[in-house]
């Protein structure tokens, strides 16, 4: 926990923070929310992916991206919300030059989806976010400030890039249910393993395409009414997120101490001096003017519409945790791998390669060798490190769970196979085949008591020489035998010797 | 009539015939209106573009496609659209790429669509030639064609008096013999109320029936564009050509287009046949008061006359019209504040950047750029919207409009075939004359603004004159009976053929071509 974390630990003995947080995704389509533009734009020279309607030009008309509902009907699914059999679009009536109608097509009455939940782990224990709403909307056009035109007199200029203008964004709102800034990333973590599992959104926080917004405030434990309201934005990461929170905590918690007035603003989170600051007043709040869209007809949903969008709906994280816990993994390992896309895809493809593999086998290897492997050489389309194969994987891994391997050599061999690919046929057929038969490697033991007279002698003795009888039947096979199987055998022979 | 000969005197239709016979060619055609537009507007400003290069190139090319009809057989050339060739004039709000898209306002002066409305891509696939685009009420808001930021356009029935709105150039150029057929867009009586005032032919189609993309937004649940036309087989065929879904608009109705729109009857006997055994009503509600009284003497002469045809005429109720006028001026302003929104400097049109930051930017290109009937509009519409006078204003307008729609409804659920009375009160008013009340321009509509909430279909046709200047008859039909309500208008037609007032032609088309004649705008300033 961090100091101002820990801080705000102990002002929440006395306080009650309430926290909503609404979060804006960027929604992975093909195309624009309402035009045929391509999204794909990132990168790309300004004003190069657009068109009349999402340039705002006269008699432009919007048409409806059917990919951007579904995945907000898929998210609003994934949340249990409920979705209306009728949804509308309105217009969002205000002036600023990156929004080139001067309105917002969003929707305002009635949400693509309502009243959903979603389940957090924090350290306190489980604890349940109330979603109150899902909606789609359109992204504004791009403004880059204080840049000067070339060859222009003006001094400060604006200019608008209209690429980003239009992409579908989906805004999510909970209640304002949360206490704690810990609720708050761990809310902002789930939701967005969850948006990656279903495929609505990438939901990379950096790159803008999730960005959260808080809004913080303080009453007295024990009283109901909500004190006064602060909107913390410019939160690029969880952790800012978390410490942002964190930090109007303490601050609002250190005004009303001090008995000075809030007000209702909105504060930028400053990440290199780890603070809020005042971004404007909210006193006079803005007037919408909503109204319904005339130019898109209402939208009908049917059962049917919404029943394909569940059935293609993969497994959640949630639920995947549960059955890895199920498996045999540890909570932790679960999240850890559940959390990495990566590590899911590995964990997923190695088990359906070796049905009988104990899962704790694979998920150690999944989150340590594996996940070092794919950091450095990435993940492939089988689903697996560099070069490797889940099939080859699940061989060397089921050779070491039954023994037929020895671990170190079994590591080797994983190293190996995930340095170049090399078959775990091949691999294996370097090692002495005998592995774990009884035959082979009693043929190996008597080798090595035959080359031994007087080791021999020594056990007769009563000296304990059984440690050497394995460490060279080991050295024989290459590391291949199984240790415990050896010392066995090798105790079976010499007190036959004896 | 010295100054109205060869091909411009002609109806579409049969230019069409003369072209596909051989007697002449798209480009004669083009020509002769083109010449005729250059040299009859100064006095009348029906146009803001004549794109005389654009226009004969489209001609060449309708040309070069009838030749490869012609060569491939008669199969291919009946494949043609029956306005194949034909000239047409664009209402300034429909984008043509590369062309000026003004929409009458100082906001978008300078502003040249980079692409194609659906209709404009509609008008050339058929090989519809267009000639230019006409003056109109800035952003369609009014109904006398005042309102244009470029000056006025006159009536050519008489050079005094407005042509109606806010269609009104589309009206008059056609009204005037610049072009037989022309575009127009109707809110609440744009197309019908200008048809009713220059004496011709307008449609406002059922609301999805033509793609509103690439027109300049006014009112998006209530905008729709239509055909003007001297007589309704014209105004037929140019609604055939631009109906249709359209993906690109989402209001736009997948409904199959009536094809019956190009086979209306020829003979005037066999057209007012159809009349026989249908059932009209004439809501009692239009007879507005003060309303002119020969205005009321046509209307009554014409339902007169479709019954004397073996029509059945009943008096109706609409017992909501009284509603109309309030509940469309808060739907149709509120609409507009936000369709207006985009017109604020930064990517088109007329910019002004001398504030001190984007607010004050604002405030002034939107301040000079827009004229005062816009600013009301906006400014009714903003308030309409605005938190704590919502449910007051704009949801009780909505509840309004349903039930101004069910009005209808019941008619038509009672066998009603189409409803019958005046497209306008009153006939062309002078310049000025309800310029400083804007409560009286808007009731010029009261007839017509209740269709445009109901979403109906609806037609004016000339009925006759009252103190020489033309009247207009509309007829209100059920969603989707266009088909129906040409039949309707054609059968009036054919009933009328032979009356006296069909045979008067604008008072003032004379005028037009002489030298000297002071523009609209000039003629007013020396009043
Ligand atoms: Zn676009």
């Amino acid at each position: 926990m961090t100091a101002t974390a820990e801080r705000a630990g102990g002002v929440l003995e006395r306080y009650e923070a309430v926290i909503g947080i609404e979060i804006h995704c960027q929604l992975r389509t093909v195309s624009k929310m309402f035009c045929a533009c391509s999204t794909q734009y990132d990168g790309a020279a300004p004003n190069t992916h657009c068109c009349p309607t999402c340039l705002g030009l006269p008699g432009a008309l919007p048409v409806i991206n059917r990919a951007a509902v579904e995945h907000v009907i898929a998210t609003g699914l994934a949340i249990g919300a409920s979705i209306p059999a009728r949804t509308q679009w309105e217009r969002k009536n205000y002036f600023y030059p990156d929004l080139p109608k001067g309105y917002q097509i969003s929707q305002y009455a009635i949400p693509l989806a309502a009243n959903g939940r979603l389940a957090i782990e924090t350290s306190a224990g489980l604890f349940t976010v109330d979603i109150t709403r899902a909606h789609l909307e359109e992204d504004t056009a791009k403004l880059a400030h204080g840049d000067v035109v070339p060859g222009s007199t003006a001094g400060r200029t604006t200019l608008v890039d209209f690429n980003r203008s239009g992409a579908p964004l989906m805004e999510i709102v909970t209640e304002p249910c949360i206490r704690t800034a810990e609720q708050a990333r761990r809310y902002a973590e789930e939701l967005q393993l969850v948006l990656r599992a279903i495929g609505v959104s990438d939901a990379d926080m950096e790159r803008g395409q999730m960005r959260v917004e808080a809004n913080v405030s303080l009453r007295v434990r024990g009283t109901q009414p909500f004190g006064t309201r602060v909107e913390v934005k410019n939160m690029n990461s969880f952790r800012s997120v978390e410490r942002a929170i964190a930090f109007e905590i303490e601050r609002q918690a250190a005004a009303l101490d001090a008995g000075e007035p809030l007000w209702m603003e909105t504060r930028g989170w400053d990440d290199g001096r780890q603070a809020t600051y005042h971004m404007r007043s909210k006193e006079t709040s803005e007037d919408y003017r909503y109204f319904p869209e005339p130019d898109l007809p209402p939208l009908r949903v049917d059962e049917a519409w919404i029943e394909a969008v569940r059935a293609g709906l993969p497994e959640l994280p949630a639920a995947r945790r549960e059955r890895y816990v199920a498996a045999g993994i540890t909570p932790y390992d679960a999240a850890v791998i559940v959390a990495d896309p990566g590590m899911t895809g590995a964990f997923e493809a190695i088990s359906a390669a070796a049905a009988s593999l104990p899962a704790k086998e694979i998920a150690n290897f999944v989150s340590g060798m594996h996940a070092r492997a794919a950091k450095s050489a990435g993940i492939n389309d089988r689903g697996t490190a560099g070069a490797s194969d889940p099939a080859s994987i699940a061989v060397l891994l089921s050779a070491i769970a039954d023994g037929s391997i020895g671990r170190p050599i079994g590591r080797d061999l994983l190293d190996r196979h995930l340095a170049d690919g090399t078959p775990a046929a091949d691999l294996l057929a370097t090692v002495a085949s005998t592995i774990s038969d009884d035959a082979a490697l009693l043929g190996h033991i008597d080798a090595v008591i035959a080359a031994n007279p007087k080791a021999v002698a020594d056990h007769r003795a009563g000296k304990p020489v059984a440690g050497f009888f394995v460490g060279q039947v080991m050295r024989a096979t290459g590391g291949a035998a199984d240790a415990a199987k050896v010392t066995a055998l090798v105790r079976q022979r010499l007190d036959a010797e004896g | 009539m010295a100054d109205l000969q060869g091909l411009t005197q002609l109806f579409a239709h049969e230019m069409a015939a003369r072209l596909r016979s051989g007697e002449t060619t798209a480009r004669e055609i083009a020509e002769a209106h083109l010449a005729r537009a250059h040299a009859t507007d100064h006095g009348l400003h029906a146009w803001l573009t004549i794109d005389d290069e654009r226009a004969l190139a489209e001609a060449d090319a309708a040309d070069a496609t009838l030749a490869g009809a012609r060569a491939e057989g008669p199969d291919a050339l009946a494949a043609l659209h029956p306005l194949h060739g034909m000239p047409v004039a664009l209402k300034d709000l429909v984008s043509v790429k590369g062309g000026q898209c003004t929409a009458g306002s100082r906001i978008l002066e300078g502003y040249r669509a980079p692409y194609d409305a659906h209709i404009t891509e509609r008008l050339r696939a058929v090989g519809v030639v267009i000639l230019g685009k006409t003056n109109m009420d800035e952003f369609a808001m009014g109904s006398s064609c005042e309102h244009s930021a470029f000056g006025p356009t006159a009536n050519p029935w008489d050079l005094e008096r407005v042509p109606g709105g806010s269609s009104g150039g589309s009206a008059a150029s056609v009204a005037a013999f610049q072009t037989p057929l022309s575009i127009g867009t109707d809110t609440g009586g744009s197309i019908r109320q200008p048809a009713a005032l220059c004496g011709i032919v307008g449609m406002k189609p059922t609301y999805g029936r033509v793609s509103r993309y690439g027109i300049v937004a006014f009112a998006s649940s209530l905008d729709q564009i239509g055909p003007f036309a001297r007589d309704v087989r014209d105004a037929a065929a140019l609604l055939h050509a631009v109906s249709g879904r359209d993906e690109r608009d989402s209001t736009s109705a997948p409904e199959p287009v009536a094809e019956d729109l190009v086979n209306l009857p020829a003979s005037d006997d066999e057209a007012a046949s159809w009349l026989r055994g249908k059932r009209f009503g004439v809501p009692r509600e239009y007879f507005v008061e003060g309303m002119e009284p020969g205005v009321a003497a046509a209307i009554r002469t014409a339902v007169a006359d479709l019954e004397r045809a073996g029509a059945t005429v009943e008096e109706v109720s609409l017992p909501h019209t009284d509603y109309g006028l309030a509940s469309y001026y808060i739907v149709a302003p509120a609409e507009a504040s936000a369709n207006l929104a985009r017109y604020d400097g930064v990517r088109f049109g007329h910019a002004v950047t001398d504030g001190a930051d984007y607010l004050a930017d604002y405030l002034v290109t939107r301040g000079s750029g827009f004229g005062p009937e816009v600013k009301r509009r906006v400014m009714l519409g903003t308030y309409a919207l605005s938190a704590g006078y919502y449910d007051a204003f704009y949801l009780k307008a909505l509840k309004v409009r349903t039930l101004i729609k069910r009005d209808f409804d019941v008619l038509f659920d009672a066998g009603f075939d189409a409803l019958v009375g005046p497209t306008s009160p009153d006939v062309a008013f002078r310049f000025g004359a309800k310029l400083a009340d804007p409560v009286k321009m808007y009731l010029s509509d009261a007839c017509t603004l209740p269709v445009n909430m109901a979403g109906l279909p609806g037609i004016s046709i000339p009925c006759g004159l009252s103190e020489g200047l033309p009247v207009g008859l509309q007829l209100i039909g059920p969603a989707w009976s266009e088909g129906v309500l040409m039949r309707a208008a054609r059968a009036y037609e054919g009933v009328t053929a032979s009356a006296d007032w069909r045979r008067v032609r604008p008072h003032d088309l004379a005028k037009l071509a002489g030298a000297g004649l002071p523009t609209p705008a000039e003629r007013i300033a020396s009043r």
